[in-house]
């Protein structure tokens, strides 16, 4: 019984979620009301109970993992905003959080965004590996490669602000802009279709577990 | 010391030991002369290291003449370099048994003196030379053996395992370490950036004028704020669903600054949904000081930055909603996007609002470029502040970023010409551990 309840109601929003492809109507306003509290609230219990008690009062009391109390000290000054004589004192926290993550991510990002990617972009364009004798890779590879080092050649030079994009700076400049399109294009279809398989698990869902149409 | 054991790690096997008891002794006896003679006999024809010790472990067969492997040699134990501590580096020479296929696997064996009782802490398959121990102690001594062992497994169950173990090597301590000096490149790099960046913006408090491109997603911020003016109609600004956490939610919430002040000025009522509390105060002091850049402190009400929800479709939903029942002139995107991208964006250009958005998800920006009029893409997000602002702080900064990108870019041509005649294999520079 509770499962054909829920069932019911898991169509009765799901069709009120599509329904907005008609148009903006009460069913969806009332489906889109329900999903935005519904999840803020649970959203709300899960952060609880895995900040507050699961990581801030297991960690301090029972594993005795004190550093943990500063970051509750930052969380209550953020709560100082509450107070308008003291709400200043909320920025510290932010300033906090804000110079600690660029600082932390400036390391992360250059050895992963950079240096890994100059890294897989250096490589022998003619042979398969350093030291391999010249034209040994088939001619599909050898494009291949050149359309590698080109593409992040030209890709970059795009992302230069320092230079008008003119002349043959200018023309690489567009070559990399087509090849980020091209790029956008191959990633677009893909994503489509990966798009496509969550319709049809929902397609499946009214057709199949709800009107039982489907075997 | 040659020495012959049998184990009991069959339990239906007991009678059968208890009955063979006997004659292991007896064995025991024997069997410690005719190995050492045989075994002798291959170290001087193989001129290989002697196990210091052997064990022979038969569970329900004995192992046929011969299966006593040779021990490994030169086992080396360090504190494992470069790390936090908590772990120990050994390596040592295969058994030269490995590659006839004598061995089946390496023991690690550890203890706290050199003649102490040795506990196993793991085991590797054969052709390993390299085993790192993570279950180490900061500051305690440790000796460490490895046992070469070849065995026999049938349906599962051990049939007979024979063990060379190698002399001790130690002691040992781990220690953690302040520097990973693998990552000495990354440092070199950073150093140069900020150093590029340190210079540039130096050099633009002096007044110097630089240089920066035409951006036609950002020229476009001043008419898009402005239609919204003309049409009297709301703003809104979406930052993403990344918490602070993320650079791309910083550079957007930077972003908003300028949006925000510019919407003061024309006195437009901008409207930032946001779907993490941490993004809701940032958010809110940005737009409150772009009130009070404008001089218009008065204008700003603390609705205008509002919590919806954590959850991504959830958020696209309410978002969708507003965007139909509100209809905004103008729809800002800048920040961290993954699914909800195109349901938000589609939405916004069948309203029929102008939408500007930026994001650093590669895989987002396709349904962007598709959806909205102008995308910054990638970098263009990050220089947008600098762009907008004209700050000599933040435009020395992006100057200094493309110093950066130039270095790349001749190393990269450097890098494939020498890679790729075999002069110099400069890949191994920009290798990150």
């Amino acid at each position: 019984m509770e499962q054909q309840i829920g069932l019911w109601v898991g169509a009765f929003l799901t069709m009120g979620i599509i329904s907005f492809l008609y148009k903006d109507n009460p069913w969806y306003k009332l489906t889109e009301a329900i999903f935005v509290g519904i999840s803020a609230g649970y959203w709300f219990v899960a952060l609880f109970w895995d900040n507050i008690v699961g990581k801030f009062w297991i960690g301090v009391f029972d594993r005795g993992d004190y550093y943990l109390l500063v970051g509750a000290v930052l969380g209550l000054l953020m709560l100082m905003r509450l107070a308008p004589k003291i709400g200043w004192i909320s920025r510290w926290p932010l300033s906090f959080v804000v110079g600690a993550i660029s600082g932390f991510y400036l390391l992360n990002y250059f050895s992963s965004n950079v240096m890994l990617q100059v890294q897989s972009t250096i490589m022998p364009l003619f042979s398969p590996q350093f030291n391999d004798p010249l034209f040994t890779s088939s001619a599909g590879n050898i494009i291949s490669n050149l359309f590698i080092a080109g593409g992040t050649f030209t890709g970059l030079v795009y992302f230069f602000f320092s230079k008008e994009h003119k002349g043959a700076f200018g023309g690489a400049a567009k070559i990399g802009i087509w090849v980020i399109m091209i790029t956008f294009g191959a990633s677009f279809g893909y994503t489509v279709m990966s798009r496509m398989s969550l319709l049809i698990g929902r397609m499946y869902f009214i057709f199949g577990e709800w009107l039982n149409l489907i075997g | 010391m040659i020495r012959l054991t049998i184990g009991n790690e069959n339990p239906g096997c007991e009678l059968f030991i208890i009955g063979t008891r006997g004659m292991v002794k007896l064995l025991n006896f024997i069997a410690p002369l005719l190995l050492c003679t045989v075994l002798a006999g291959f170290a001087v024809a193989q001129d290989v290291i002697l196990p210091s010790e052997t064990n022979i472990i038969d569970s329900a067969m004995v192992a046929p003449d011969g299966s006593l492997p040779l021990g490994i040699s030169n086992l080396i134990v360090r504190d494992n370099p470069n790390d936090d501590g908590n772990s120990i580096w050994l390596v040592w020479d295969k058994s030269p048994d490995d590659d006839l296929g004598k061995i089946t696997s390496y023991i690690i064996l550890r203890a706290e003196s050199r003649e102490g009782e040795y506990s196993r802490v793991g085991d590797v398959t054969s052709g390993t030379t390299e085993f790192f121990d993570n279950s180490a102690v900061d500051g305690v001594e440790y000796y460490y053996k490895i046992a070469a062992v070849n065995s026999l497994h049938d349906n599962g169950q051990l049939q007979w395992e024979m063990q060379a173990q190698s002399d001790p090597a130690g002691p040992v301590k781990s220690s953690a370490q302040w520097f990973d000096m693998r990552r000495f490149n990354v440092f070199i790099g950073v150093i140069f950036l900020c150093s590029a960046i340190l210079y540039f913006i130096s050099k633009a408090k002096t007044g110097k004028e630089l240089f920066i491109r035409k951006i036609a997603g950002l020229d476009s911020v001043d008419e898009a704020v402005g239609r919204a003016t003309e049409m009297g109609r709301k703003i809104f600004y979406v930052p993403g669903i990344s918490d602070m956490d993320n650079v791309q939610t910083i550079a957007g919430v930077t972003i908003l600054g300028r949006v925000a002040q510019l919407a003061a000025e024309y006195e437009t009522w901008i409207e930032v949904p946001v779907c993490k509390s941490l993004v809701m105060v940032t958010a809110k002091e940005i737009v409150k000081e772009a009130y009070v850049k404008a001089g218009r402190p008065d204008a700003f009400n603390d609705n205008q930055v509002h919590y919806l929800t954590d959850d991504q479709f959830g958020y696209a939903a309410a978002i969708d909603g507003m965007i139909v029942r509100e209809k905004p002139a103008t729809i800002f995107y800048m920040g961290s996007f993954y699914a909800e991208s195109l349901i938000m964006a589609e939405t916004g250009n069948a309203a029929g609002a102008i939408q500007i958005a930026g994001t650093g998800q590669a895989s987002q920006l396709p349904f962007f470029v598709a959806a909205c009029d102008y995308t910054l893409i990638g970098e263009e997000l990050f220089a947008a502040s600098a762009y907008l602002s004209k700050e000599p702080k933040l435009l020395g900064s992006l100057k200094g970023q493309d110093m950066g990108k130039a270095a790349i870019l001749i190393f990269i041509i450097l890098g494939l010409i020498l890679e790729s005649f075999n002069i110099f294999q400069m890949s191994n520079w920009f290798s990150v551990r």
